[in-house]
């Protein structure tokens, strides 16, 4: 059927404990993301009120970038100290 | 004319297409498999991937769209920037590594990978094809779009050099030389974009843009009037001749009034006062009967339509100043929260002789700027707005994670762990450039230079103000960021083609080298639709195409990918029927919205329905459906390697 990865991949223990902590940081990313899109439906003004010298919409959208790459970061840092503790 | 055609972009845009085509060229000689025309081999470094996702993932719509929209719609804009990067944490946390694991060429492989089904790589493959096509119309229309203006060439010949262009690349050598085209137009819009931002930072903020001293910013002009016993207008300048209709003609009842001065026509908005009339000067374009257009009364070469947006008043630490200096980012953001910014309203009105559409000053205060609600209804909004706003933030969140020509980027690395770190790299690379978005589209608002007839030729026009080098630099690149997401977008497509239908749906068996061949006919032969359709749709906006693509991705392809790694008891009819239901559904309803009606010349409030974005119906129909066909068909459901054994 011609499916299956391009490349031959190892075995991957560590793949059941990086799906489960994917999905707690994608269900915690989502709840801002929702939070964020709330806000703007249903207070939009609060959007525009004074947050660290910055519209609280800016200062909220900084925050929902910078989040996702700090995120990121902490995820990639438990899935391979978890690639190596499980794979080696 | 607002700018002018630049050799030195030519000349770059000319040294960057030949830089690519060496390199395609290059590579062709070592791409001999199936593995690594369709994968490039799967040896590719994860940085080198993830700013090549950042290449194929940021398209003239981000750089140029958002800039735009940014422009002249301030934090409405910057939410597509929000919501699209959100998409990317989807692909990080819940489809990276599973993708690479199942998949080999494209993102039918990985659907099909448990079940072997026709009907998976039949549907899926027209998912991938139907949101390629949707993505690529854009694309190509916006390459002859930008040739126009910048390189003084006719519409169909950007769409040719593009067209032309990618298909060689693709052809040649794949994804091999598709993965470095996206790596050197990602890493360079990186750069540039850098440069731009630093360059409107050092700039500051002034209510009298003159783009450091090169261009004197227009003085809008004011008056006064009062109306005489007779009922004629009586102006404070007698210069001007107003017409003995100003109030009963087709612009006088829309709020405007037309004055002649030495010949020429000006357009201004009325006010009533206290003491009469307030009048402020607009910008106005024509289009005649007979399809000619004026600009300002003007034929457009003569450049009397000039480039608009400055700050009205400029407040820092409460004070009103004239101008800031350089500013930090948060400097330069506070800045604009704290002052007033004119913004532009749009008003179209029908005279007998043609179609008027007047722009005129909107001062707004830069902490409405600073949040949503000048493009999108927030503020006071009905139900419908509502679940409009929410539809699109759904769409953005969910289709980048189900984009075909994005999720065969990660069969490009060796590992799981590398196809992590590569979108890792990713949002990195595209958070930042979309931070950058914020700065460039505020410097486009309050720097002089935005054309109100295009706001997609903001970022470009920044550019210009600090000189022809940048603009030349920008405006190629803009150039390199078509090339860039088409090859993405013609492999994807050729994949789909060759890999899903001729080798997996239609059962035929080719060797490697035929598959290799295979790939590079349907490249051609997308590139030849691609160049077709780029031509037939000159002069449309089908920027919306985008947004189509988005949604049918959302609806149709991240259902199925997330059911099949998360619910054991999804079946392959399930799979197949969930597409069909997200692909019909998102697309029926766009045909239904009053979007669509405005555009088939009816009255958009006359629409059988009355949002215009389908996602919030579509992605929860998709499900349930993938649901109910698979709880209707768990006996049918045999996974292939339950049958092996």
């Amino acid at each position: 059927m011609g499916h299956g990865p391009a490349v031959k991949l190892g075995e991957d223990k560590a793949s059941g404990y990086k799906a489960k902590l994917g999905v707690y940081l994608f269900v915690f990313y989502t709840l801002a993301y929702v939070v964020f899109v709330g806000i703007s439906v249903l207070q939009p003004s609060l959007m525009e009120s004074a947050f660290m010298g910055q519209t609280f919409a800016v200062a909220y959208g900084m925050v929902l970038i910078v989040s996702a790459f700090v995120l990121a970061i902490v995820y990639n840092h438990f899935c391979s100290r978890a690639e190596q503790r499980l794979n080696n | 004319m607002i700018y002018a055609q630049s050799p030195l972009a030519v000349g770059l845009f000319v040294t960057f297409v030949l830089s690519v085509l060496g390199l395609s060229f290059y590579l062709a000689r070592r791409t001999t498999s199936a593995a690594g025309y369709y994968a490039a081999g799967g040896q590719i470094h994860w940085f080198v991937n993830g700013i090549a996702f950042a290449g194929d993932y940021l398209s003239a719509a981000s750089f140029l769209g958002i800039c735009g929209m940014i422009a002249t719609a301030g934090y409405d804009g910057f939410l597509y920037s929000i919501g699209y990067l959100a998409g990317w944490v989807v692909a990080l946390f819940l489809v990276a590594e599973p993708m690479k694991r199942l998949g080999k060429f494209t993102f039918t492989d990985a659907l099909d990978s448990k079940f072997n089904s026709k009907g998976i790589q039949l549907t899926a493959a027209i998912s991938t094809l139907l949101v390629s096509v949707f993505y690529l119309i854009p694309q190509m229309v916006g390459a002859g779009v930008l040739v126009q203006p910048l390189l003084g060439m006719p519409h169909y010949v950007g769409v040719l050099i593009v067209g032309i262009v990618v298909t060689l690349i693709v052809a040649t050598a794949g994804m091999a030389s598709t993965t470095y085209v996206q790596f050197m137009k990602g890493g360079m819009l990186l750069v540039f974009s850098t440069i731009l931002v630093v360059g409107v930072l050092g700039r500051g903020l002034s209510t009298n843009p003159d783009q450091g001293g090169r261009k004197a910013y227009h003085e809008f002009k004011a008056l006064t009037a009062q109306a005489g016993a007779d009922g004629a207008l009586q102006l404070s300048d007698p210069s001007y001749a107003v017409p003995a209709d100003w109030k009963t003609g087709a612009l006088g009842k829309a709020g405007y009034v037309r004055l002649t001065k030495d010949g020429r026509d000006s357009v201004w908005k009325v006010k009533e006062t206290a003491g009469g009339y307030a009048l402020a000067e607009t910008l106005f374009s024509k289009e005649l009967s007979d399809g000619t257009k004026l600009y300002n009364g003007l034929p457009k070469e003569k450049g009397a339509f000039f480039p608009v947006g400055a700050v009205k008043e400029l407040k820092i630490d409460g004070k009103e100043v004239a101008q800031t200096g350089p500013l930090g980012p948060l400097g330069f953001l506070s800045a604009v929260k704290n002052s007033t910014v004119t913004l532009w309203g749009k008003t179209i009105v029908k005279e007998g002789d043609g179609l008027t559409t007047v722009y005129y000053q909107k001062p707004t205060s830069g902490a409405k700027i600073l949040r949503p609600g000048l493009k999108f209804k927030v503020d006071n909004s009905t139900g419908t707005q509502k679940f409009n706003f929410i539809s699109l933030m759904l769409a953005l969140f969910c289709g980048t994670a189900a984009l075909p020509h994005i999720l065969i980027r990660y069969y490009t690395v060796p590992s799981q762990a590398a196809a992590r770190k590569s979108t890792i790299v990713a949002i990195s690379a595209i958070g930042f450039f979309y931070i950058l978005t914020l700065f460039m589209g505020l410097g486009a608002m309050t720097n002089g230079v935005i054309n109100l007839n295009d706001d997609n030729m903001s970022a470009p026009l920044l550019a210009l103000s600090f000189g022809v080098v940048l603009f030349s630099i920008i405006s190629s690149l803009a150039f390199a960021t078509v090339l860039g997401t088409v090859s993405g977008l013609i492999v994807a497509a050729s994949g789909a083609v060759a890999h899903d239908l001729m080798d997996n749906f239609f059962g035929m068996k080719m060797s490697d080298h035929n598959k290799v061949l295979a790939g590079k006919v349907s490249a051609v032969v997308v590139g030849c639709i691609a160049i077709y359709l780029g031509i037939i749709f000159e002069g449309m906006n089908v920027s919306f195409l985008v947004g189509w693509a988005f949604a049918v991705a959302a609806s149709a392809n991240l259902p199925a990918i997330l059911m099949i790694l998360f619910w054991k008891k999804t079946t392959a009819q399930g799979v197949a029927t969930s597409i069909v239901v997200g692909m019909v559904s998102a697309m029926g309803l766009i045909l239904l919205s009053p979007d669509m009606w405005a555009l088939y010349g009816k009255l958009p409030a006359n629409a059988p329905i009355s949002f215009n974005s389908p996602a919030l119906v579509s992605v929860p129909l998709s499900f349930l459906a993938l649901v109910v066909v698979s709880m209707l068909t768990q006996k049918a459901a045999v996974p292939v390697t339950a049958k092996a054994a």
